[in-house]
């Protein structure tokens, strides 16, 4: 059986006055169901724009081209707006990062939680009624029936996002795409909602696409991560794999960086990246981390090769594909 | 006698009166409430705690952006005037979290950087000049980027300027108010070091108001945590990321997601405080 979710050379380019920016320069996803794939990437790598060139909600001036898009085999790309607009909410839905900008301030939560499945689905107003009282108790929240009369800005930020992960999950949908969804609050809260949206994840066997600039909360919460660097992705592998053996350079220079515990002697100098990403107007020729590698050399400005050096581990690195190995010393 | 304390709040507390409606009853929000803290010479001192626990109050009172309900704040030994803006100024300086609004868009690099000098005057206009180009080197911003405006900056090289003013009139404290939250880890980890470097190269001591325990454990030489407007418990680092006392402090540590697959996520109990 083919995958859930299949995607090739998925391109996004926005105009800009200095010329096009391409923001997804061609980049090859699966999801399989009920997996939860984590595409971690810093700001300006083109995460967010691939989530919403999958969810076709990309700006208007914005241009779509993929070599194949599929849910479930249907083929996204082919789809009119409406019928795209019948499958969000419905087989595909998302959780954005600010649940105050994505639930509608002057509607009662339980009217926006039984539209959501009233829409899509046949059923009377009391059956998804039921449904938004179970999920949302399902979400930990406490007195959900009397919750469905209020209003989103009597909640707090971490009771949003249990309405969210709630809506989200009302059509029982094949994926969900959450995007940043507990950036935005307290480390408290983020580790009780993370470990709740995993827990419904798995019992539903929901397929997630969660996308993160935090390595932490990708480690414990991944099966498969994918890591994406100026547009494209970089490498691709099992969780444990990723954080065990990181093959490219700008995935463990990214594993390097950060403060953790016993690693580095505190108040050390830390490993630093240097330089910054490379702008995204126009082509890059060859590898585009190369300005910032310290393994850099002739052979990076041809295209880099995407070989899969192991199962399921696939890095887009010179040195990943031929021999000899990188040098081991830079592992941590 | 207090020669080693460069800091010292004593039994600071700051309340704001809520009111529900026109005529709803009024309440007391107690925002930072009877908090005592010696932040000693040289010395990185690690400040924790979740949104609206009072932390961004806290730091407020200490720049003399916002007075004090009651107890008072000593730099240096001495009682701080609120009205002597630039005597304070000296002594203690902040770096903000959103290095994308603390900047002026309409001013250069150099300019922004030579404005506390402008204003505290002393030195001639080269002096102060060479005074800039001094301190933007040092905090690694190369020669063509002093003439530009803070909208061709990267988050990480406005950082940098924001440090440079800081530290433009030398002061002896500075105030961290999640200084690297803003920005990416790869960049992140280019600022704590040049903070590292810089507190060996003046002496510098640091209140540093973060989220992120890792930074924190990284920096810190004591951490103070804060919780609903208190400082529940406060010792070194080894103690607190090791035998952590308070249950809200062990909440926070076992909340924090390290990059270690295979830990899952934690199961956390909900404090009897909180709702």
């Amino acid at each position: 059986m083919s995958a859930l979710l299949e995607v090739e050379q998925l391109q996004v380019e926005l105009p800009t006055p200095n010329g096009p920016l391409r923001a997804v320069r061609g980049i090859d996803i699966e999801v399989e169901r009920g997996e939860m794939l984590c595409l971690v990437g810093e700001s300006g790598c083109g995460k967010s724009m691939t989530s919403l060139a999958l969810m076709g909600l990309l700006p208007r001036r914005a241009t779509r081209t993929a070599k194949r898009l599929r849910l479930d085999g249907q083929d996204l790309a082919a789809l009119r707006d409406r019928d795209m607009a019948k499958l969000r909410g419905n087989r595909i839905a998302m959780i954005f990062q600010e649940p105050m900008t994505s639930l509608n301030p002057s509607h009662t939560l339980g009217s926006q939680l039984v539209e959501a499945l009233h829409q899509h689905r046949n059923v009377t107003r009391a059956q998804a009624r039921d449904r938004a009282v179970y999920l949302l108790e399902r979400t930990g929240m406490t007195n959900a029936a009397q919750r469905l009369g209020q209003y989103p800005h009597q909640l707090s930020g971490g009771l949003r996002q249990r309405v969210m992960i709630a809506m989200a999950l009302m059509c029982e949908p094949d994926l969900i795409i959450a995007d940043e969804p507990t950036t935005a609050l307290d480390v408290t809260i983020q580790a009780q909602i993370l470990r709740m949206l995993r827990e419904l994840q798995q019992e539903f066997g929901t397929a997630v696409l969660f996308i993160t600039h935090d390595l932490g909360v990708v480690a414990r919460i991944a099966d498969r991560v994918a890591v994406m660097y100026a547009g494209q992705i970089v490498e691709t592998a099992p969780v444990r794999t990723l954080f065990a053996q990181p093959a490219h350079p700008y995935t463990r220079g990214l594993l390097n960086c950060i403060p953790v515990r016993g690693r580095q002697q505190p108040g050390a100098h830390l490993t630093a990246i240097p330089g910054v990403v490379p702008s995204l107007l126009g082509e890059l020729a060859g590898c585009a981390f190369a300005n910032r590698c310290a393994h850099a050399h002739d052979a990076c400005t041809q295209t880099p090769p995407y070989p899969e050096i192991e199962a399921g581990h696939r890095v887009r690195c010179v040195l990943a594909a031929g021999e000899p190995a990188m040098p081991t010393e830079t592992l941590r | 006698m207090s020669d080693d304390i460069a800091l010292e709040l004593c039994s600071l507390r700051r309340t704001f009166t809520l009111r529900r409606g026109l005529f709803g009853a009024a309440t007391t929000l107690r925002a930072v409430d009877d908090v005592s803290l010696r932040l000693h010479r040289g010395e990185t001192l690690g400040l924790v705690g979740e949104s609206g626990c009072g932390k961004s109050t806290l730091a407020k009172m200490l720049l003399g952006l916002l007075e004090p309900t009651s107890g008072n704040v000593l730099i240096g030994g001495r009682e701080i005037d609120p009205r002597e803006r630039r005597a304070m100024a000296r002594c203690i300086q902040p770096i903000f979290q959103d290095p994308y609004s603390s900047l002026n868009p309409r001013k250069t690099v150099a300019q922004i950087v030579g404005l506390p000098l402008k204003l505290h005057g002393k030195d001639s206009a080269s002096a102060q000049r060479a005074e800039v180009r001094t301190m933007l080197d040092l905090v690694g911003m190369p020669a063509r980027t002093h003439d530009q405006y803070p909208g061709q900056l990267s988050g990480g090289q406005r950082q940098r300027v924001a440090i440079a003013r800081a530290l433009i009139l030398r002061p002896d404290i500075l105030v961290c108010d999640e200084p690297t939250s803003a920005l990416d880890v790869s960049v992140q980890a280019q600022i704590l070091n040049l903070l590292l470097d810089l507190k060996a190269e003046f002496g510098l001591s640091y209140l540093f108001i973060s989220h992120d325990l890792g930074v924190v454990e990284h920096l810190a030489d004591r951490v103070a945590v804060m919780y609903r407007g208190q400082i529940v418990e406060l010792a070194d680092r080894e103690t607190i990321f090791e035998h952590p006392a308070h249950p809200y402090t062990r909440q926070l540590l076992s909340s924090a997601l390290t990059p270690e697959p295979g830990l899952g996520l934690p199961e956390l109990v909900p404090l009897p405080t909180t709702n």
